[in-house]
């Protein structure tokens, strides 16, 4: 018995995790990707479902949910033929150097499924932001992820860098940092609505000092999402401070104080010194929030029930108002389509722009 | 024999309605109802759910859950055999997907036995079109709802105005009282004061402004597709006409009026803060609450109507005349909307017997007029009237806290709306939530945000109802919505 015991420990400890694994993400997702190829009616004594083969997939990209999805099209203006042209060149210029230079046929294979994304996602906004046209969910869940997680990053960077200085008072900004992260989202998206009112909230007197009182921010797309921005940057930036502040201090001390024997500066100092100490933690703290970013669900939800129109509406959002109604085959749908573009930006991003400057490192 | 002697005297003892008194035959029977969050609506549930478990010993559970998930939640319960809740209160319209489920419990039979919930007392409109499907009764309405113009009476006398008889009319009053202060704290105010945010409840004040051009030949006619064919009567000049008044009234409206819910106006409106408001009966009882400031100030009227209406041969408007228009008034064809059409409760099919007689017997005794009578006159339970007797007897009203005149105001406005030959009913066909919930509510929001022309909404709405009647199937849905239009006021 103990013979076999030592034999199968590994399996056996393995064992429960695999198995919450399988049931509680594995299991979902199958499901869900039978669903995302079904139509589901609940009636007396359960559901009936249907095969509908890729027709909850045809309905977002091609059918009646594009403009909701990708955003209304138009006949392309010069300045968006001019951009999406000049990208995509710039996209194959960058694929020809790889297989002139790199080459291998899996990084080849993943680098054209990257291509292919961008060159999609170049066009996307070609076609509707640029075009003076309203874009659909997929324009917005990457606004909220490219400008939020920027933000976040370059703010919750600094402050954690300024607590990693010996600064009086810095351990109590720590805390007063991280309270906003305890917050639920749904509590931040009813704070900030409140907070942003400017006919009853309290900020409403310098909204009318502004001369803004009879404006609101919900009643126009881009304040609508920029307030988003706001809210979800108030609520993140203390993740990116608390890993960037661990990261900082773990950086060690004395490479700092040779570098400054050497009579190197406070900036040479950061840059060749202890940026490249904290790169991969930074990357993995990006990587983590950009995953998180494509999931916001409850602040637009919140703060402006994804309007006005859809201006504010992120793709987790349109699956969840598609589940709402027990459209549960376009809810499924659109969950796949966000995974698959998340999977795709992130790998990219993680072999792209992490691996490269870690390899580059001398 | 003996068995079945002793079941059937243990049946109509069941059977028998609730009597106010402490007999405890319920004891230990729990029902789970599940509801929109309180105070409104779930909050009188509470209440009187206490006086029952004194009376009965059956222990009342009202659990909430958000507006927009309300339908799904008991929809996936009882389709799915969980069985947590016992009875769902909700919009009778949703009533008729869940009843071709074969989900919900026939009343018939209690209504029979129960010789307190004087069914004639309640207004035809509920108790023969809300409550039934396909002539038999599934529901027991709790709310009567459907909405009405409520106009400052001391703003629009101060301005020599008369209330809107049309929505040209609503417009032009709208204009000549905003930016007036209606409160006297020194604040510009608003002409109009119209909810609009998405996922609230903009989609019902656009189709009362698109009533009374769609639908001239009375309750029949209806409002939304061909009966036959189940083509959706929507992208015409009728509707067109109907969203561009919606947007044009937020020229007079808060500045954030997009974001704004039911409760954003309603709070805007007891301050003092609006000229002219759509809103349900609430605003009669809720101006008498603590801190109103429109106390004896609002008066109601029916939902403005139209001098033109839809041709659906052309799609186009046309000039009222008698024939055109058989219940128009001075010209004027009105339709009052009956949206939502009220918040009513239903029994699940799969209740155990003692469950189901329990809870038809709290409902019963919610809907009876001893009770009912004096819940509709609080703004804060939700409720609206609809019994004859809510609406004949001014003295419940007075005693609430109205005046003789703002009472009988109030009264007569919603008799003439609950009177009407034209009354437009809400959906209520099985899919009745996606059609107006999610596809209607979109455009809608679209339009006002500026994202689309209003050809471009009404051509959406057309292709994204014409997807769900597919998917329903065009023939069930043409069958029901036939049987759904067969029954006038």
């Amino acid at each position: 018995m103990d013979q076999w015991l030592d034999k199968h420990m590994g399996r056996l400890f393995l064992a429960p995790a695999v198995v919450l694994i399988l049931v509680f993400s594995i299991f979902p997702l199958v499901a869900s990707l039978i669903l995302a190829f079904s139509r589901i009616r609940f009636t007396g004594g359960g559901f009936r479902m249907r095969f509908a083969g890729w027709r909850n997939f045809d309905k977002q990209f091609f059918g009646s949910e594009q403009f909701h999805l990708l955003g209304t099209f138009g006949p392309l203006s010069i300045i968006a033929w001019i951009v999406g042209i000049a990208a995509t060149v710039a996209l194959i210029w960058w694929m020809y150097r790889y297989c002139r230079t790199h080459f291998t046929m899996f990084g080849f294979v993943g680098r054209l499924i990257t291509f292919s994304m961008a060159v999609c996602l170049v066009w996307l906004f070609a076609g509707t932001l640029l075009n003076g046209r309203a874009f659909g969910t997929v324009g917005t869940t990457l606004f909220y992820v490219v400008i939020g997680c920027g933000i976040q990053f370059v703010i919750g960077t600094a402050l954690a860098f300024a607590c990693s200085q010996h600064i009086a008072g810095s351990r109590t900004f720590r805390v007063i940092f991280f309270v906003p992260m305890m917050i639920t989202p749904i509590g931040v998206g009813y704070i900030f609505r409140m907070l942003a009112d400017t006919t009853k909230g309290p900020f409403s007197g310098v909204w009318q000092w502004v001369g803004l009182g009879n404006w609101s921010w919900a009643t126009d797309p881009w304040a609508a999402r920029i307030f988003i921005v706001i809210a979800d940057s108030w609520q993140w930036i203390p993740f990116v401070f608390i890993m960037m502040l661990a990261a900082f201090e773990s950086v060690p001390k004395d490479l700092n104080e040779a570098a400054d024997i050497d009579g190197a500066g406070k900036w040479m100092t950061f840059r060749e010194i202890i940026w490249p100490q904290v790169l991969p933690i930074a990357a993995t703290v990006m990587l983590i929030r950009v995953i998180e970013a494509f999931k916001i669900v409850d602040l637009p939800n919140i703060m402006t029930s994804g309007g006005p129109g859809i201006a504010t509406e992120s793709v987790s959002l349109q699956s969840y108002y598609a589940w709402r109604s027990l459209d549960l085959g376009s809810a499924s749908a659109i969950a796949y389509i966000l995974l698959f573009i998340t999977v795709v930006i992130c790998v990219s991003f993680f072999n792209l722009v992490v691996l490269a400057r870690v390899r580059a490192k001398p | 024999m003996l068995k079945r002697l002793l079941m059937g005297s243990a049946l109509a003892a069941a059977m028998a309605p609730v009597t106010a008194s402490a007999d405890g035959h319920y004891d230990g029977v729990v029902i789970n109802i599940l509801t929109r969050p309180g105070p409104v609506i779930a909050g009188r549930i509470v209440e009187r759910g206490a006086e029952f478990t004194e009376m009965t010993g059956a222990e009342i559970r009202v659990a909430e859950v958000p507006f927009a998930e309300l339908f799904q939640k008991i929809l996936t319960d009882w389709a799915t055999g969980t069985n947590s809740i016992d009875v769902g209160v909700f919009a009778s319209g949703w009533g008729v997907e869940l009843v071709s489920g074969g989900l919900v419990q026939s009343l018939d039979d209690y209504i029979a036995a129960d010789d307190k919930i004087d069914l004639q007392d309640i207004a035809p409109y509920f108790r023969d079109f809300n409550q039934k499907v396909s002539g038999e009764t599934y529901f027991i309405t709790l709310d009567g709802d459907f909405q009405m113009l409520y106009y400052r009476t001391d703003v629009l006398a101060e301005a020599g105005l008369e209330p809107p008889k049309t929505w040209e009319e609503y417009l032009t009053v709208a204009e000549a009282i905003h930016g007036k202060d209606m409160n006297g704290d020194g604040e510009a105010d608003y002409g109009s004061c119209i909810f609009k945010k998405r996922n609230a409840q903009s989609y019902f004040a656009v189709q009362s402004m698109a009533a009374s051009r769609v639908q001239s030949k009375g309750t029949a006619e209806g409002l939304y597709f061909d009966p036959e064919t189940m083509k959706p009567k929507i992208n015409n000049a009728a509707w067109k006409k109907a969203f561009e008044l919606y947007k044009a009234t937020g020229e007079f409206g808060p500045a954030d009026e997009l974001n704004q819910d039911i409760g954003d106006t309603r709070a805007l409106a007891i301050g003092g803060r609006c000229g002219l408001m759509i809103d349900w009966g609430d605003i009669g009882p809720l101006s008498i609450e603590e801190g109103s400031q429109i106390r004896d100030k609002v008066g109601a009227v029916i939902m403005p109507g139209s001098s033109e209406v839809l041709d659906v041969a052309t799609g186009e408007l046309v000039a009222c005349d008698a024939n055109i228009c058989p219940h128009a008034v001075d010209g004027i064809n009105y339709s009052p909307f009956a949206a939502f059409g009220g918040w009513t409760a239903a029994i699940s099919s799969t209740a155990d017997d003692v469950k189901k007689q329990a809870a038809y017997d709290f409902l019963s005794y919610m809907n009876q007029a001893a009770q009912s009578n004096v819940d509709v006159t609080m703004g804060w339970t939700g409720y609206n009237p609809y019994r004859n007797s809510q609406l004949e007897n001014t003295a419940a009203w007075v005693e609430a806290g109205f005046s003789q005149d703002s009472a009988e105001n109030y009264l007569s406005a919603i008799k003439e709306s609950l009177n009407h030959p034209n009354m437009a009913s809400d959906f209520r066909i099985p899919g009745a939530q996606q059609y107006t919930g999610v596809v209607l509510d979109r455009e809608v929001a679209r339009y006002l945000a500026g994202e689309v022309t209003v050809e471009q909404a009404l051509e959406n709405i057309e292709e994204g109802w014409e997807e769900i009647t597919e998917d329903f199937g065009r023939e069930e849905q043409s069958a029901i919505y036939s049987l759904s239009l067969g029954i006038t006021n």
